[in-house]
């Protein structure tokens, strides 16, 4: 939590913390009570470390440590860095899954720019994914939010209803998307009543894409919807009282005090956006394996590895610019966060 | 791990009490994930059951209740009619899940025996050496015709295959339908378009199309190709000898445009049930489909309803020669560690030779009669019409072809020939731009072999 930071003043003489015995969760200033396990006051802690001398582990400690530092970085490696680098690593040969590996150089990563032509629609949709969910579902879940905080009538209702879609796995909604808009047999067209020439909603590649977008934002929306609504609630109100006493109309009170309050939901729900943007893969896949106007970058992955194909080499060289994409988005928007929470 | 090292340090006394807790608990949790994990690293670690000689396992993709029960059926009555005791043990994996990990699992620890598909798809892994020859056995098949004989063979010309069934593609309809508009089966190009612009005169969609699964649509191409360019030439483009950017493949293309404003727009968002309804509502006249689709879609007492025609000739030369026909059937695993004992592995031709039989075809086909029997042994007499009808029609062909997807690298079929023929179905017009873009990752593909 960005709000805990330790008053620098008490550092210089005091040996650094033991973390094993109880000193990892470095108490809250304000969080009075030490009844709880982690909340003994930071003066007892300095004082039974002062008093073990200069042994700042025991075995014990080193031994827990080590354990609970050690495992997780195993496990880390081994399932994410392992496979990461593997697939770096596999992206410049050919594969079939079965024979011999060869090497092929940057042909994998020539062919996917140049004669694959599912390749540039997947990354533009990819980006599409992001600019939809970032733009118009996520500012909407916000929006959703501060009226749903603000307490209009039956908040409650609207409030479970709107989540109500985040319960559901991506592919369950990809399998609603189909019940509604389904050309022959859908909710949509029948409520239309257009039996002549019925738009084929899921089936026509220039229209597809949007239904589909529509159908997980209405997803992502319940699900920022929550975490800002989580997050506005913990918003001091004595913020916005000295805001109105101040003259402040309501929407400046929004922008200028309570918005920036929200700064961690903000990176929280931003990560997510980026994230649900690029890893998107299960709803287009249950509505038509992602073809025909729904390519993504993922679906492009598991269909050349996954499956007979067995195209190791080439999908993994997919599965690279798809991280490399991720990477990009990721890490410029946590640095720039990051450094605006200095900058604070 | 964890546990000894935990185990090992035992608790001092001047531990305060609630941090003693906390390890506790961490404790618990650390042996917990223990406990978790161990039963499956012994799972992993421990061997499969040790062949006794008699039980073949089976890895069946046969998980639809209908083939699955039928396939239970016809092992059972192998086991009973044994006399050395030899029984079947049966590993039923979900039919997409089998084809999509076939790979590893032939790699693997695959069964003794397991269900496949003839032609390239068998070809493929046989030149991966994945497959056991069974060319003895076949000196004892009775009754395969040439064709396929020709279907079970590798490369190399031994035999890995024993065929066990296999549906034909036709082009379907309603008797009814064709009653109550007195329609007539087309016997070439002309009187196929001539009948379905009659259809839409009649308020009918002439042809049922669909292409959602991406499979569906490939049939029709199929078709149209062997019908105008002939089985061989067929063959020769899905093994990648010809070239896609060849007049004749663009003919096939052409052709196919002059057929799409009778079907039913907006294939790609169509799956093959929708579009079966479809005939079966009769909102359409007519659809290209194999055997069993239909007949899927059709309640019972409409079955008798359905009926099919050959797909029109278009060039005479090569009439209505072939036939789609997918043949499935049983082949040998090599990865598989039983059949390195003599007793197993003659257990397991044993059961080839008895299921390669006309009879072990009909206790299947008793269960499910959505398709034909590849053995001439087989007994007709409890067909239905249409099996009888699709019977005369395969008998008849000259040559047998799969399926685009099966006659050609699995890697071509699903990652280039899926998308293709969708962007066809959506831009029919840009027939050089398509076969371009076909022929350029073709030569990728097919390259990545040699």
């Amino acid at each position: 939590m960005p709000l805990l930071r330790s008053p620098g003043g008490q550092r210089p003489d005091r040996p650094p913390r033991p973390c094993g015995s109880g000193g990892t969760h470095s108490p809250e200033p304000k969080a009075g009570t030490p009844k709880d396990t982690g909340g003994r006051t930071k003066a007892s802690v300095s004082r039974r470390a002062a008093r073990r001398g200069p042994r700042r582990f025991t075995r014990r400690d080193v031994a827990v440590l080590s354990v609970l530092l050690g495992i997780p970085v195993l496990l880390d490696v081994a399932i994410v860095w392992g496979p990461t680098l593997a697939s770096v690593a596999l992206s410049f040969t050919s594969w079939d899954g079965i024979g011999d590996i060869s090497w092929v150089g940057t042909k994998n990563y020539e062919t996917l720019f140049t004669s694959y032509p599912q390749f540039w629609p997947a990354a533009r949709h990819n980006l599409l994914w992001l600019a939809f969910l970032g733009l118009v579902a996520t500012p909407f879940g916000l929006l959703l939010a501060v009226l749903i905080d603000k307490g209009v009538r039956f908040s409650r209702f609207y409030q479970s209803t709107l989540y109500m879609p985040v319960v559901l796995s991506l592919a369950v909604v990809g399998f609603i998307a189909q019940l509604v808009f389904s050309r022959d047999q859908g909710a949509l067209n029948a409520i239309l009543g257009d039996t002549e020439s019925p738009t084929d909603w899921l089936g026509d590649p220039d229209l597809n894409l949007w239904m589909i977008l529509l159908a997980a934002a209405w997803r992502h929306t319940g699900y920022v919807m929550i975490l800002y609504l989580a997050g506005l609630k913990a918003v001091d109100s004595s913020l916005k009282e000295a805001a109105a006493i101040d003259g402040a109309s309501e929407t400046q009170t929004f922008f200028r005090v309570v918005f920036p309050t929200l700064r961690p939901v903000n990176v929280i729900v931003g990560v997510i956006t980026v994230i649900e943007a690029l890893r998107a893969f299960d709803i287009v896949y249950a509505v038509n394996k992602g073809r025909n106007g729904l390519e993504l970058l993922s679906v492009l992955v598991t269909d050349n590895i996954i499956g007979e194909a067995s195209r190791i080499g080439f999908g993994s060289a997919i599965a690279v610019v798809l991280l490399l994409v991720s990477m990009g988005f990721v890490v410029t928007y946590l640095v720039q966060e990051i450094r605006g929470e200095k900058n604070r | 791990m964890a546990q000894s090292s935990f185990n090992g340090s035992a608790a001092p006394g001047s531990v305060a009490g609630h941090r003693m807790s906390r390890r506790n608990l961490l404790r618990g949790a650390a042996a917990g994930a223990g406990a978790i994990a161990l039963p499956s690293l012994l799972a992993a670690c421990g061997g499969g059951p040790g062949g006794d000689g008699k039980t073949i396992t089976m890895g069946s993709n046969s998980s639809d209740p209908v083939p699955k029960k039928a396939f239970a059926d016809a092992f059972a009555a192998y086991a009973k009619q044994s006399k050395d005791g030899r029984k079947v043990k049966v590993n039923t994996v979900d039919h997409n899940t089998f084809q999509e990990n076939i790979n590893r699992y032939l790699q693997g620890k695959p069964d003794d025996v397991f269900m496949w598909f003839a032609g390239y798809r068998m070809q493929f892994f046989a030149k991966k050496g994945l497959l056991h020859d069974i060319s003895d056995n076949w000196e004892s098949y009775q009754g395969f015709s040439p064709a396929l004989k020709a279907q079970s063979t590798g490369e190399d010309g031994k035999q890995y295959l024993t065929p066990y069934y296999y549906y034909p593609w036709a082009v379907f309809h309603r008797k009814s339908v064709f009653q109550q508009h007195g329609y007539q089966a087309p016997k070439t190009l002309d009187e196929y378009i001539a009948l379905a612009r009659q259809m839409q005169k009649d308020k009918l969609v002439p042809i049922a199309f669909c292409d959602k699964d991406g499979w569906p649509a490939m049939g029709t191409f199929d078709y149209i190709n062997m019908r105008s360019n002939g089985y061989e030439f067929h063959k020769n483009l899905m093994a990648g000898k010809e070239a896609w950017t060849d007049k004749r493949v663009k003919e096939v293309f052409d052709t196919w445009r002059s057929i799409l404003p009778y079907c039913q727009p907006g294939a790609n968002g169509r799956t093959w049930q929708e579009a079966a309804t479809s005939l079966q509502k009769k909102q359409a006249g007519m659809a290209v489909f194999g055997l069993p689709h239909p007949g899927a879609q059709f309640p019972k007492d409409e079955q008798a309803d359905i009926d099919f025609f050959p797909f029109p000739v278009i060039n005479p030369e090569h009439g209505q020669d072939a036939v789609e026909a997918p043949i499935d059937g049983f082949l040998l695993a090599k990865k598989s560690k039983n059949l390195k004992n003599a007793k197993t592995m003659e257990s397991a031709k044993d059961l080839l030779k008895w299921l390669a039989t006309g009879k072990a075809e009909d206790i299947y086909l008793a269960s499910d009669p959505n398709n034909i029997a590849v053995s001439d042994e087989a007994d007709l007499s409890k067909y239905t019409p249409l099996q009888k009808k699709a019977v005369e029609l395969v008998s008849g062909a000259k040559q047998i072809s799969q399926f685009l997807d099966r006659d050609t690298r699995p890697d071509f079929s699903s990652t280039v020939m899926i998308p293709a023929i969708q962007t066809f179905i959506n831009k029919p017009k840009d027939v050089d731009g398509l076969v371009n873009s076909i022929e350029r990752q073709k030569k990728t593909i097919f390259a990545a072999e040699d």
